[in-house]
């Protein structure tokens, strides 16, 4: 008899048909509750709402235009260039016997210091316009030769540094797009760094020399650097313009260039067979940084931690409220198979979240983006497909976010302690990595380890090894790739849907 | 009012949730602070506000605050006591009073004991953290002005926020809400006024926030380039809690249990 009854009950739940019942059961109880829908909806709108804020509260109207390099990304694109023009084919060579920089480390007094990335070497640009496409070889100050072109690509040369006792030459030759660097340290032996083609450069182009030097990292912020070389033998092959060398500070207006030290400017003394040039910026790929004005998507979707709040709330209620409500009697009796029950309350939660997370998000990010591009401001630039993935992504964050709030509301039962123990657990790690006098080491641990790994799908800005800089969550940058900072909430969430599950067969309703 | 005080006292002390959550408190907000104050990394222009540093732990610890003084009304609803404690006391604003009373009085208590412990993990860490070389640092003390106000204010700051929390409560009648709400209020207009590009919103919305007004009592430096003073800060907090205790309180007068 008992046995008769226990069949025809797990019977009519059991199968894909039965899931699907409870599914729609679950579904009934969570559509009809106002409360949560209300939750839902207002989880949607939050989002929209923070990113309309934030871009009608921005004004940047008149600010200097970024300069955008030939990939369509912010450049910093300033520099002091020693040049000629140069009609079609040619090359030059050149010999460093010194690269030094200086950091200032008061108001008034510069001190000698270490720029990895300060940069003097040959140079051969489009023109002296914010942008242009160009190649370079250069002695940087701690990573040995480089060949850079473009802003972003970098070939890694022969190492070590430029002093009088290792006087490192270099070349640079031009044939059509081609352009081919060398390094020798004799002049005799040159050994070939690159080739790289860069389009867009034009039958004339200056060439000639150039140093720059990045701002220096100095704890959570940089400070502007200048750097000085000393050059020589200077020679061209080919059609070279007579007359003087220009020397030229490119770029001192953009927004991506810090400026010079105090009492400090770009300059070039002496003759071709002696300069000495010293120079500040840069020849790079902008970083959150060095454009600290532009914003990214993340900073449009900050609605998303307001929405998650809501969804941790409604998504503790969704079983909290059954065990308020002894409800969760009856619904045990009637599906008995408890994984099931949690399981399908688990479906339905999740999938109501993500269909309201990716409504909200696909309405905020290109109005936010809209809005603050009319407000003047930059906007890091993203690819389509990264756009999406940062929609799906906030959906998919808000909706694992549910389903943790869910598992951890049937461990303990109870609302108040579940909703503050997931809200801690996603507020207290994204406070602190808010938080700019973090360390960078313990905000990117944070951002490892705990739940709010997952908010590196909101990431669009790319580090670049040859941008020294503080790669840190508050400016944008996350240690995790984005899909790789999801999947550790979403382990949290599954962990905590298994033990919900293991907890709930074996407790007592 | 006596014996409603002492009812409600009995109700506190005899459940062991109140307890924990002001261990919690505790414990957080002193073990915020030491981490704090031991990661904490000074670029060449200095490290800033080391009170206000040591003292960064009530911004975890107002939590379990939150959550204590939520429950002691809407615990009530959840189990259905909220009916046998009005027809015991039917004057409502009496019940709502004496819950009030009795939640500042063990979050001042508990406030007291959190503030402290910070302080003096400030004391015991910042030194290590090569501070005091520099001149115009001397070791924290609780009884040098500034400090002593950020002390005194970050106490009644945790006992304005709990009675924030209790007047939402009231008014929401359920635990998950409450919190969600409360704990909204304070945690989100930080990072929301973070994002506002325009400073003058932002400054408006520093002003105006709970957690960022209330918590400019911490500062000990710098105080005419903060959004808002210390005292006008905490009196914002005081203005939320009014409201809301105002609103609660109504609420409970006006509508059926």
């Amino acid at each position: 008899m008992t046995a008769g009854v226990a069949t025809s009950r797990s019977g009519r739940w059991a199968g894909p048909n039965g899931f699907a019942r409870l599914v729609h059961a679950e579904w009934t109880k969570f559509r009809t509750v106002r409360g949560w829908v209300i939750g839902t909806v207002v989880a949607a709108l939050l989002p929209v709402l923070v990113a309309v804020l934030a871009g009608v509260s921005s004004d940047q109207r008149g600010s200097q235009t970024v300069p955008v390099g030939p990939g369509g990304e912010p450049v910093t694109d300033s520099f002091y260039f020693v040049h000629r023009p140069l009609a079609g084919d040619g090359g030059m060579t050149v010999s460093v016997s010194a690269l030094s920089s200086s950091i200032p480390s008061g108001p008034a007094d510069l001190e000698p210091g270490t720029v990895p990335w300060a940069k003097a070497g040959l140079v051969i640009k489009q023109s002296t316009r914010q942008g242009s496409p160009y190649a370079a070889i250069m002695v940087t100050g701690g990573h040995g030769i480089r060949m850079q072109n473009d802003y972003v690509d970098d070939t890694a040369g022969p190492p070590g540094p430029a002093s009088a006792a290792t006087v490192r030459r270099l070349r640079l030759d031009r044939s059509g797009d081609a352009i081919t660097g060398y390094a020798s340290a004799d002049g005799t032996h040159w050994t070939k760094v690159g080739t790289v083609h860069t389009s867009g450069l034009g039958p004339a182009v200056q060439g000639g020399l150039f140093v720059a030097s990045p701002p220096a990292v100095d704890g959570r912020g940089t400070r502007g650097s200048v750097s000085t070389a000393v050059l020589g033998d200077l020679r061209g092959q080919g059609n070279w313009a007579g007359g003087d060398w220009t020397g030229t500070q490119v770029g001192p207006e953009s927004p991506t260039f810090a400026g010079y030290p105090r009492n400090t400017s770009g300059s070039f003394t002496g003759a071709a067979g002696r300069l000495t040039v010293t120079g500040a910026g840069d020849m790079a790929p902008a970083v959150r940084e060095t454009l600290p004005t532009g914003g990214t998507l993340g900073d449009l979707l900050t609605g998303t931690f307001a929405a998650l709040i809501v969804v941790v709330v409604v998504g503790t209620l969704f079983i909290a409220t059954e065990y308020r409500e002894n409800l969760i009697r009856v619904t045990l009796a009637a599906a008995p198979a408890r994984s099931r029950v949690l399981l399908a309350k688990a479906a339905v939660l999740g999938g109501v979240t993500f269909v309201a997370g990716l409504a909200g998000a696909a309405v905020a990010v290109p109005l936010g983006e809209r809005l603050a591009r009319s407000h003047g401001v930059y906007v890091f630039p993203v690819t389509a497909s990264a756009e999406l993935r940062v929609e799906f992504g906030m959906a998919a964050l808000l909706a694992t976010a549910s389903v943790l709030a869910l598992s951890v509301g049937t461990l303990f039962r109870h609302s108040a302690g579940a909703v503050t123990t997931v809200t801690v657990a996603v507020v207290l790690p994204y406070v602190l990595i808010a938080n700019p006098f973090m360390p960078a080491s313990v905000a990117n641990w944070l951002a490892r380890v705990t739940p709010v790994a997952a908010f590196a799908v909101q990431q669009t800005l790319v580090r670049y090894h040859q941008v020294t800089s503080n790669y840190t969550p508050y400016d944008g940058y996350y240690p995790l790739a984005p899909w790789a900072g999801f999947t550790v909430l979403a382990g949290y969430a599954v962990a905590g849907l298994a033990t919900a599950a293991l907890l709930l067969r074996r407790r007592d309703a | 009012m006596r014996q409603a005080l002492r009812a409600e006292w009995t109700k506190t002390r005899t459940v062991s949730g109140p307890l924990w959550l002001l261990l919690g408190t505790v414990a957080l907000t002193v073990a915020l602070s030491a981490c704090a104050c031991s990661v904490v990394s000074c670029g060449s222009a200095g490290c800033g506000d080391m009170t206000r540093l040591s003292l960064v732990g009530v911004q975890l610890g107002q939590a379990p605050v939150v959550v204590l003084a939520v429950l002691v009304v809407a615990g009530e609803y959840g189990t259905g006591m909220i009916r046998t404690t009005l027809t015991a006391m039917p004057r409502r604003a009496t019940v709502l009073a004496v819950k009030a009373v009795t939640l500042t009085g063990i979050v001042a208590a508990a406030g007291t004991v959190a503030v402290l412990g910070s302080l003096a993990s400030g004391r015991l860490l910042l030194p290590g953290r090569a501070f005091m070389a520099a001149p115009g640092h001397p070791p924290l003390s609780p009884t040098e002005g500034p400090t002593l106000r950020a002390a005194l204010g970050s106490v009644l700051y945790l006992t304005l926020i709990a009675l924030l929390s209790l007047g939402v409560a009231t008014v929401v009648r359920d635990s998950a809400a409450g919190i969600g709400i409360v704990l909204g209020l304070l945690y989100l207009l930080p990072v929301v006024s973070a994002t506002i590009g325009d400073p003058h919103w932002q400054r408006l919305l520093q002003r105006i926030g709970p957690m960022d007004a209330g918590l400019a009592v911490q500062a000990t430096t710098d105080i005419h380039s903060l959004p808002i003073g210390p005292w006008p800060g905490l009196g914002v907090t005081a203005g939320w809690a009014t409201a809301a205790l105002l609103t609660g309180g109504l609420t409970l007068r006006i509508r059926d249990t």
